[in-house]
């Protein structure tokens, strides 16, 4: 495996730690649920940079794309049930906080 | 707080479209365009719907939760940052020995979902009945 494509995989790694950091960060701090999937949407990105980055490097993009494909596939639904759960607390709290999700069981 | 939230919004869409830029330079169209038209756009649609479904909070309490998320782990950006810097010195130091690997046969991404990857699929059809369950349960009025 060639030099210059070493380095272009650590530089593509780079780019996944600082955004799994964002993503980390916006999780933990945010007190907003919109925010809080912000977030994980954040580090899903992170994931796939990192799985095409890595097909580029070993050669194997198609199997790269298959995955990636199924993992948008996969950040979509849970988006949608998601943004349902944060609908569903606001119907219920008057807020998105997430610290007052204990009030929805039942 | 609403239109912070939109500009949050609308930064990942601008995320998404980078990164489907990167993934079509890096010989991935396939995926390039989900991402370009799943992630970019449908995503910000749902929160954009989910955002204008809820209200702002007012001003005071507003002003109190920034206190305390400023407050709030206040310590975790500098352990962040320092993690990814000695991880990136780490990934960089030039004697760092990479596994040599076979360059592999490459095969249609067509060929590699339908036949090689034919599980994912299945799981992919279940993920979705799960997602359209969820939402009907979630969506479901209250019996009154």
């Amino acid at each position: 495996m060639s030099q210059s494509l070493m380095q272009m995989f650590g530089l593509f790694s780079i780019f996944v730690i600082l955004l799994m950091i964002t993503g980390i960060y916006c999780m933990l701090v945010s007190f907003n649920l919109i925010r809080i999937i912000i977030g994980f949407e954040i580090l899903v990105k992170a994931a796939t940079l990192l799985i095409i980055s890595a097909g580029y490097i070993c050669g194997r993009t198609a199997l790269a794309q298959s995955i990636v494909i199924t993992l948008i596939v996969i950040e979509i639904v849970v988006m949608v049930v998601a943004g349902g759960v944060a609908l569903w607390a606001f119907r219920h709290n008057k807020n998105i906080d997430p610290r007052d999700l204990g009030n929805l069981k039942g | 707080m609403t239109v912070r939230l939109i500009r949050s919004i609308v930064g990942l869409a601008l995320t998404s479209a980078i990164l489907a830029v990167i993934m079509y330079r890096l010989n991935s169209p396939l995926a390039a365009v989900f991402e370009l038209s799943v992630c970019s756009g449908l995503i910000s649609v749902i929160f954009v719907t989910t955002v204008s479904f809820t209200q702002r909070i007012s001003n005071e309490k507003l002003a109190i939760r920034r206190k305390e998320r400023l407050l709030r782990f206040w310590y975790l950006p500098i352990i962040l940052i320092a993690a990814g810097v000695l991880l990136s010195q780490h990934l960089l130091v030039p004697h760092f020995s990479w596994p040599v690997l076979e360059p592999a046969k490459e095969l249609d991404v067509r060929n590699v979902l339908w036949n090689a990857r034919h599980l994912d699929l299945i799981g992919q059809v279940v993920m979705l009945l799960a997602g359209a369950l969820g939402v009907v349960v979630l969506f479901k009025e209250p019996k009154k």
